[in-house]
């Protein structure tokens, strides 16, 4: 059987329908995600087939988002609340951190929240500095919370109806750039299911390890392209989900370059890619030829909207590749 | 009717001990109701517990007792032991928590439960059997987004949820004049379409006919409702703080007067509901109860230290 070409945003969709179908405890609330369908059209044609109840516009509020859905939660909904941009997330912050994370916590075990917050996530879409920042960091800091952020139409697909079905709170963030960029085959209903946690090898190489997720995958593996003439083969790991984060696969893969860079698109200090730095020098000091590297975006406050500054903000096949260049020939 | 005078005594007794307790270096923190103790029991005796929700606050020690917490559990939480059932030790003991009785975990920052409760709202509204979901907060929390939010959608969506302000008037120093624009909390219910109904919290049977009404409301489709209480802080906001620092001595001994307690009593003897004789048995009882929870709280084994990194996910 052909399998459906479905772009990115047309995936998070397919698994918001399924999972909605399969379980009727499944709602979506956010802002414009009814009668619009979303502005990227992420809940499009739901609330026509699911209700308005199933299927509701918020009040412009993030925080009371966050927190009518873990009232839904509490109550044995399966609330997938929609953030409009990722950058607009910050109002639900304590909602999130304080008592969304910590209720499973806090109970000692008596309550739980299993709920979805997706949001649009990153840059180059010319969204400026607050359509555009990458604030994963700041969600994997949380012990309770799970973060995911998938680069594929399949693997948003598969991730997204895991989450769904995750007994914990899940951030789901969506490179937006990737929205529409490709179509790909994804698998129909529950074939599509991919477990939290489990990171992809999306190029094979022997002489230098590159991880990645995001928007940064497809940039990594252009940059990589233009490092095998030169008889340097670099192996790209994607680890689709950010807390927890596939560890061991990034391990054995260094084992085998003996190098390895992190590239990211948030800013660098402080960014998850610096968590997976640290964490991967101390479990490979014996194996590594290189200092582990960060290839980052600036530390400059978020992405400037003229054309020329975001291009000099974002991280780009050129860049990537002299940044792995660099490792490859320490 | 005893009951919730006994529930009261029982708050009051409770938090004279625990403050002489956190005095001999035996408990770490305690927020005291004193003062709000009828209010609470007031409230919570017009509404169902086990089948409402309740997302309670910090200082409701006495809206605890009202739910059904016994004198030992809450003990159990003011020495962090690991049998405390809100937390098994990890919250300080104002964060009540209970999936059995619907009182909903809370936290220890100021208003993320007004509009987690105008959600479990919805879910009740969505589920149609009649329950309704009781939140309360202090004066100061209605100075946060939350509390706009929270009301803002309950308002929209008629969620069944009674907002019950207690106003002592002090956010720790801050007097209501600081914190609060316009004559007082009742009022802005209007900017939500929903009912604000303003009641002496000193008065138990004016509360309970106010919630008992919200209550009715709610249950029939009518939506939500935003109750301000107001009280008397009789006490400083913790044991942390001590609030004869910034707060006008005789102001204080002129509110000492005002102790709602004998206010209550008063009103039952008048009604021939209560008798002197009767009033002091219940007195005794209660000490005795205090003793007890107080002696088995404080035997009782701490958490495993091998416990800190459970319930942080499902499978751990």
């Amino acid at each position: 059987m052909r399998m459906p070409e479905r772009t990115l945003v047309q995936a998070v969709r397919d698994a918001l329908y399924e999972e909605m179908e399969r379980d009727e405890h499944v709602c979506v609330l956010g802002q414009d995600v009814g009668l619009k369908g979303g502005v990227f059209k992420a809940t499009e044609g739901l609330q026509q087939r699911f209700g308005v109840d199933r299927v509701m516009d918020m009040p412009l509020a993030e925080s009371s988002i966050a927190a009518v859905a873990q009232g839904l939660a509490l109550e044995g909904f399966i609330p997938v609340a929609e953030m409009q941009f990722a950058d607009y997330s910050y109002p639900a912050f304590n909602q999130i951190v304080n008592e969304i994370a910590k209720v499973r916590y806090r109970s000692n075990g008596d309550f739980s929240c299993p709920l979805v917050i997706r949001a649009p996530t990153g840059g180059g879409v010319r969204g400026a500095l607050y359509h555009s920042q990458s604030p994963e960091a700041f969600y994997c800091h949380v012990p309770g919370l799970k973060v995911v952020l998938p680069s594929t139409p399949a693997d948003a697909k598969g991730l997204l109806k895991a989450a769904i079905r995750d007994r914990d709170p899940v951030i789901f963030l969506e490179p937006k750039k990737l929205y529409r960029a490709e179509r790909q085959d994804v698998p129909p209903g529950d074939a599509a299911l991919l477990p939290l946690g489990s990171a992809a090898i999306v190029r094979e190489g022997k002489d230098l390890t590159a991880v990645t997720y995001g928007y940064m995958r497809a940039v990594t593996v252009q940059a990589a392209a233009r490092l095998s003439p030169d008889g340097i083969e670099v192996e790209v790991i994607d680890l689709r989900t950010l807390r927890p984060w596939d560890i061991e696969t990034c391990v054995r893969s260094i084992q085998k370059t003996g190098r390895v860079a992190v590239v990211y698109e948030a800013n660098r200090t402080g960014g998850f890619g610096a968590e997976v730095a640290a964490e991967l020098a101390e479990r490979c000091f014996a194996s590594l030829d290189a200092p582990v590297s960060r290839i980052a975006s600036p530390d400059v406050p978020a992405m400037p909207f003229s054309a020329a500054l975001e291009h000099a903000f974002m991280l780009n096949p050129d860049k990537v590749a002299a940044g792995l260049r660099q490792v490859a020939r320490y | 009717m005893l009951e919730a005078y006994r529930t009261v005594l029982q708050a009051r007794a409770l938090d004279d001990r625990r403050f002489v307790l956190n005095r001999a270096g035996k408990l770490a923190f305690i927020i005291s109701p004193r003062g709000h103790e009828v209010a609470q029991v007031a409230a919570i005796a017009a509404l169902q517990p086990g089948r409402d929700r309740f997302c309670l606050y910090y200082r409701n020690f006495a809206a605890a007792l009202a739910c059904g917490f016994t004198p030992e559990e809450l003990m159990l939480a003011a020495f962090a032991r690991a049998a405390d059932p809100s937390s098994g030790g990890r919250q300080t003991p104002g964060n009540f928590g209970s999936r059995r009785r619907g009182v909903v975990i809370g936290s220890s920052t100021v208003g993320p439960q007004i509009p987690k409760a105008a959600g479990i709202g919805l879910a009740l509204k969505w589920k149609g059997e009649g329950a309704l979901c009781y939140v309360s907060f202090g004066e100061g929390a209605t100075s946060q987004g939350d509390f706009h939010e929270g009301l803002n959608f309950a308002g929209i969506h008629r969620c069944p949820v009674i907002f019950f302000c207690e106003n002592n008037h002090w956010a720790i120093s801050v007097p209501q004049a600081l914190q609060v624009a316009g004559p007082g909390v009742a009022e802005r219910a209007a900017g939500y379409g929903m009912p604000g109904v303003r009641v002496r919290g000193d008065d138990f049977f004016a509360v309970r006919a106010a919630v008992a009404e919200a209550a009715q409301r709610a249950r029939s489709g009518g939506g939500p409702t935003l109750i301000e209480a107001e009280v008397l802080r009789l006490q400083s906001h913790s044991t942390d703080d001590d609030q004869r620092a910034y707060r006008d001595p005789a102001e204080l001994a002129a509110e000492a007067l005002k102790d709602p307690i004998p206010r209550m009593r008063e009103a039952l003897i008048s009604r021939g509901w209560l008798s002197p004789q009767a009033d002091q048995a219940i007195r005794d009882d209660v000490n005795r109860e205090v003793e007890k929870a107080t002696e088995a709280a404080e035997a009782a084994p701490e958490p495993e230290p091998n416990s800190l990194g459970r319930h942080v996910y499902a499978d751990a």
